[in-house]
């Protein structure tokens, strides 16, 4: 099995009002292909900042992210533009569709970035698996949140990545349209064979990964298989 | 894993710049009326360029195809004497068909009306013009009058004194039947009429007496070679011949030249004008693409998770800059087109030639690509920030766009571009190159002066707003301040025409109070010159007997440099070295008295009242700044030919004159006891307390005395303010621009904050804020906006006028306090009703509606 995500060491320190925040210590935690697995903490814990790291969205300030085999801290800013074209999904918690494009241009976007032209019957045929078949020409505001989220996951899928972030995806949703998007994640997870992080505060969603990483203070205090036994080192 | 992806080949290339076009399309989806606006705020001034560059070359041509008829003939020879011997004879080797013309300052009676006003007589021979034609109304009386042995009179004359085809008009002794009205002449505009109004009489049987007593005279001969003869050869033959005897002369290239060099400053000038309309219409496309760009980030932040690079995601924006820019200058230049059209009516009164529409397509070319070059220019100021948008923007919103570094060398090298287009853009308006720089300085001084006038009254808002009473005053004073606001922006951008109008209406009122003031008090208003010596005293007693006093009779003597600290005049003009010699070649008119006179001040030395008998060198008095001029100083000599007698003397004293007292001043006074038997004239000055005692007594005067003339000061009134409200007119017409783009920058401002101003009031709504309030608050917001932009404009308006009437008009400021209350007002309520017109739709509707409807 090959290694998509390696984490090595990863800080993180923002300096605010002129004194420095460690919001991330020291992670350190590999995924393979196929992989699940589910970042959890309380609010200010440092999931999102450990997502955007992981992503290639931000530089570490101490630690390596290698992504598909690539050194983030060594690429600059286009090359990892590059790297989360080709290799990366993500899925946001307030959807971030963008809203003067319709459904179909919206999930094109990704595609359409690495010069794939003929995008546009993959992108229908993903509308239509998250059931959104006849809502092609709709824009985002035409949409509900749980259809906006739907588009966002079909967007997420449309390249095909190695990996797929997902930052608290059902956040912004109620439990039904929540649940229907979880098993829409889990499905086209499945199929495409993508490895999937997800920031959740559902302990039931993080139930249906294989890993559960626990964040408190921008340190890991519980990195738990969940088909071995938990391995607590704090409550 | 394969190696890393890059964009190297060119299909990839091709593929990049397809998908920025794409998204730079669809991006603009629910914008695009707001972009329009935008654009609109360009549009007036590429018109402005394209119609007065357009026009100046249609100008051009014109002159260039009518060159023969700017002068009427195919040379002329003019002299302020009759020509000399020698020239005569020269003139009669030339050959061709001549034709005489003598041109003089005299009084003109109607008898019907009684009325007499001072004019510019022309007496002419039959044949000039032989090129372009003197038009009249009835038309047929231009080809018949000079025949008839009547007179073409000026419609000034028609409109001042109901002068008729028909009435008779008395010229000296003689009298004419007034046969058409001009209506059009070779050689001058309309607008020179408003100086002195031109009656045309036959040469044949004028009453010369009128020429021999003094009045200053034109001489002019004017020829046609049917012969094809070189014009300019013969004119470089005997040009050194002609200026030695004083004649000047004029060739078909020569006053095509002149022409050319006057009328392109002229349109430059206003294109001067036009290009600041442009420029604000760019800080306005600018400010807003800020404002829009910031609506974008989420959108770009997107786009850079997905992967995105920062090159092509800032060039989605450019391309949308790029477009409004082409789309404002297409339409900026159709209109300007349209515009063009009207022009030559605006300035049809100083135009010497037919001007005939047609499309300058280089001038269009150039104001589009203008256009375009500083739309883009100045939106990429706001689009770099898009290169620092962080694809974490993504996943936290709050995340604030990275801290801008000290010293950004692409903005540093974007604005110093911007500078140079502006430069350039200037230099290439402007006349002359110096010109264009110190154009561009001048402009970029007002726009800082204005720029800092804007900053210090937001901050006085700030610091002094009230703190308490009515809710709906504070919040719309807040939300001057609101983030992202362009308060400043447009408090120059309407600042700046109100500058401009208002700087124009304070000097007008400057300048017409200083004239005003100078023909008021107990001083004379009423000036009678050219009077012979053996006149004064009867001229004297019909004013005493019209019930005039006479305040001052003033002796005149005219007088040219003989020599200069002992240097021969000739001898002056021969060196190359010296730039202008005018002031030593010029005719002097002198006069001589015991006394300093209320407008005199002296300076230096001592003034000589009256000269000993046997003095060989006689003291004089020099005004200071034909001293300067002169290069001479106290005790230096001067050598003076009056009239054929050689007077040497000695600057014994400097005086300080006070030129706005009409007729009396002179660079050069004499002493009492040496010039009392030169040939000589005098100015006699009278008051008149109204308009028809002052008529009542120039026509006795002239009655007795044909060829006296009079000015009164409400004339000269009356002349400077038509010449004046003409200029102003012009220019007040090209500030017109700059304020409209005012008006369209502020309308592009507030829709481009609309997404904000929903969000405010469906919050304010919520709160439970009635309607009424909502409004109230938006009233407040801009009549405050409206009040900031108009004192910024009219603070530095009244500080200019300040400055130029201290140093330059030296006098005190004047300012019409209804004119500048209309000016604020005009430009509060127009601020007020624009933008509640752009905010239409988002107070009214119910609060849920309106946030679901806006993207
Ligand atoms: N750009 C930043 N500057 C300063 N502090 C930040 C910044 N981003 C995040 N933080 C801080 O880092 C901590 C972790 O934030 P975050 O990763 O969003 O936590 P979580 O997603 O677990 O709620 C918080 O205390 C937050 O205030
Ligand atoms: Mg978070």
């Amino acid at each position: 099995m090959s290694t998509v995500l390696s984490v090595r060491g990863l800080s993180k320190t923002f300096t605010s009002a002129g004194r420095p925040l460690e919001v991330l210590k020291e992670i350190s935690f590999d995924l393979q292909a196929r992989d699940t697995c589910a970042i959890v903490g309380p609010s200010g814990s440092g999931k999102t900042t450990l997502l955007g790291l992981a992503a290639g969205l931000d530089r570490p300030t101490a630690g390596e992210v290698v992504l598909c085999g690539h050194a983030m801290s060594r690429l600059d800013e286009n090359q990892r533009a590059a790297v989360r074209n080709r290799d990366v999904g993500f899925v946001f918690q307030s959807f971030r569709l963008i809203p003067t494009l319709t459904a179909l241009e919206n999930v094109t976007v990704p595609a359409e970035l690495r010069g794939d032209q003929d995008a546009s019957r993959r992108a229908v045929d993903l509308l239509g698996s998250v059931g959104l078949a006849d809502r092609t020409g709709h824009y985002p505001a035409q949409l509900s949140g749980g259809e906006q989220q739907r588009v966002a996951l079909a967007r997420a899928f449309i390249n095909r990545p190695s990996i797929l972030f997902a930052d608290e995806p059902t956040g912004n949703l109620d439990a039904d349209t929540g649940g229907h998007i979880v098993d829409l994640l889990f499905d086209l997870n499945r199929s495409a064979g993508t490895t999937l992080v997800l920031v959740t505060h559902d302990l039931e969603l993080a139930a249906k990964t294989g890993r559960i990483i626990r964040l408190r203070g921008g340190a890991v205090v519980e990195d738990r298989p969940l088909t071995a036994p938990a391995v607590g080192v704090d409550g | 894993m394969s190696g890393m992806p890059r964009e190297s080949g060119s299909p990839r290339g091709i593929a990049v710049t397809a998908w920025v076009l794409r998204m730079a399309w669809r991006d603009s989806r629910g914008s695009r009326r707001r972009m329009g606006v935008y654009v609109l705020s360009m549009v007036i001034g590429v018109a402005a360029l394209v119609a007065i560059n357009s026009f100046g070359s249609n100008l051009e041509s014109a002159v260039d195809s009518q060159a023969r008829t700017l002068l009427g003939a195919d040379l002329s020879m003019e002299s302020s004497r009759p020509f000399p011997d020698s020239v005569e004879a020269w003139i009669g080797t030339l050959g061709g068909e001549q034709s005489r013309r003598t041109s003089f300052s005299s009084m003109v009676v109607f008898p019907r009306t009684g009325d007499t006003r001072l004019a510019t007589v022309r007496a002419m021979e039959p044949g000039f013009p032989w090129y372009g034609s003197i038009e009249t109304d009835p038309p047929g009386a231009a080809t018949g009058w000079l025949g008839h042995g009547g007179a073409l009179v000026d419609r000034t004359l028609v409109q001042q004194f109901g002068v008729e085809v028909g009435d008779s008009v008395r010229v000296g002794t003689r009298a004419y039947a007034v046969q058409g009205v001009l209506v059009k002449t070779p050689r001058e505009s309309a607008a020179v009429s408003l100086f002195s109004p031109r009656v045309y009489i036959p040469l044949a049987g004028l009453d010369t007496l009128l020429l021999d007593r003094g009045s200053r005279a034109e001489y002019e001969t004017y020829f046609r070679f049917e012969d094809g003869r070189d014009v300019e050869a013969i004119v470089d033959t005997l040009g050194p011949k002609l200026r030695a005897a004083r004649v000047g002369f004029d060739t078909v290239e020569e006053s095509r030249e002149n022409w050319d060099d006057a009328l392109s400053n002229l349109y430059r000038f206003l294109g001067l004008v036009g290009f600041i309309a442009l420029l604000l219409g760019s800080l306005g496309v600018s400010s807003a693409i800020h404002v829009y760009i910031r609506q974008r980030l989420d959108t770009v932040a997107v786009l850079r998770v997905f992967g995105a690079r920062s090159g092509p995601t800032m060039a989605i924006y450019v391309v949308q800059s790029f477009a409004m820019g082409a789309v404002g200058a297409l339409v900026g230049a159709g209109a300007g087109i349209l515009l063009q059209m009207t022009l030559p009516r605006l300035v049809a009164d100083v135009l010497p030639v037919d001007v005939a529409f047609s499309i300058a397509w280089g001038a269009v070319a150039t104001g589009v690509g203008v256009g375009v070059l500083v739309t883009v220019l100045f939106a990429l100021l706001p689009l770099l920030s898009v290169r620092n948008v962080s694809p974490l923007h993504a996943i936290r919103s709050t995340v604030e766009p990275a801290s801008r570094r000290a010293f950004d060398p692409v903005r540093a090298s974007v604005l110093s571009v911007v500078a140079v287009a502006v430069l350039l853009v200037a230099v290439m308006q402007a006349p002359s190159a110096a010109f264009g720089l110190a154009y561009a300085a001048a402009l970029a001084f007002v726009f800082l002066l204005l720029a800092g006038v804007a900053r210090l009254l937001v901050w006085a808002v700030r610091r002094y707003a009230p703190s308490s009473g009515s809710y709906t005053v504070r919040q719309g004073l807040a939300n001057l301040h609101r983030p992202n606001n362009q308060t400043r922006l447009l408090m120059l951008s309407l600042g700046i025409g109100t500058f401009l109008i208002g700087l124009m209406s304070v000097t007008e009122a400057t300048l017409l109070r200083q004239v005003a003031v100078a023909g008021d008090e107990s001083r004379a208003n009423l000036v009678f010159f050219d009077i012979q010596r053996d006149q004064a005293d009867g001229v004297e007693s019909v004013l005493r007997a019209e019930g005039l006093p006479v305040l001052e009779r003033v002796p005149i003597v005219t007088m040219r440099l003989a020599s200069v600290k002992g240097r021969s005049v000739a001898d002056i003009r021969a060196d190359s070295s010296r730039g202008e010699t005018w002031q030593f070649r010029r005719e002097y008119r002198s006069t001589y008295r015991d006394s300093l006179t209320a407008s005199e001040r002296l300076v230096a030395g001592t003034f000589v009242r009256t000269a000993e008998p046997d003095a060989a060198v006689v003291p004089i008095s020099a005004e200071r700044d034909i001293a300067a001029d002169l290069g001479i100083g106290l005790g230096d000599t001067l050598s003076w030919d009056v009239q054929g007698v050689e007077v040497p003397t000695v600057v014994s004293s400097i005086r300080e004159v006070d030129w706005r007292r009409v007729q009396t001043n002179f660079f050069f006074v004499f002493p009492k006891g040496v010039l009392e038997s030169a040939p000589q004239f005098s100015v006699i000055l009278s008051r008149a307390e109204d308009e028809a005692a002052s008529a009542a007594a120039q026509q006795a005067v002239v009655r007795g005395f044909p060829n006296v003339s009079a000015i009164d000061a409400s004339l000269v009134l009356q002349v400077f303010d038509a010449i004046f409200s003409r200029i102003e007119f012009v220019i007040r017409f090209m500030a017109l621009f700059s304020v409209l783009t005012g008006f369209v920058v502020l309308a592009g401002a507030v829709l481009s904050s609309r997404t904000q101003r929903i969000e405010e009031t469906v919050l304010l709504k919520t709160l439970g804020a009635s309607e009424g309030q909502v409004l109230r608050i938006m009233i407040v917001e801009y009549v405050a906006l409206g009040l900031l932009a108009v004192s910024t404009g009219l603070l530095l308006a009244v500080g200019t006028g300040w400055l130029l009437a201290l140093f330059v008009y030296d006098t005190p400021l004047a300012i019409e306090a209804w004119t500048l209350s209309a000016i604020v007002g005009g430009v509060v309520l127009t601020v007020l009703f624009i933008g509640a017109a752009s905010s239409r739709g988002i107070y009214r509707r119910p609060a849920l509606e309106v946030l679901r409807a806006e993207t």
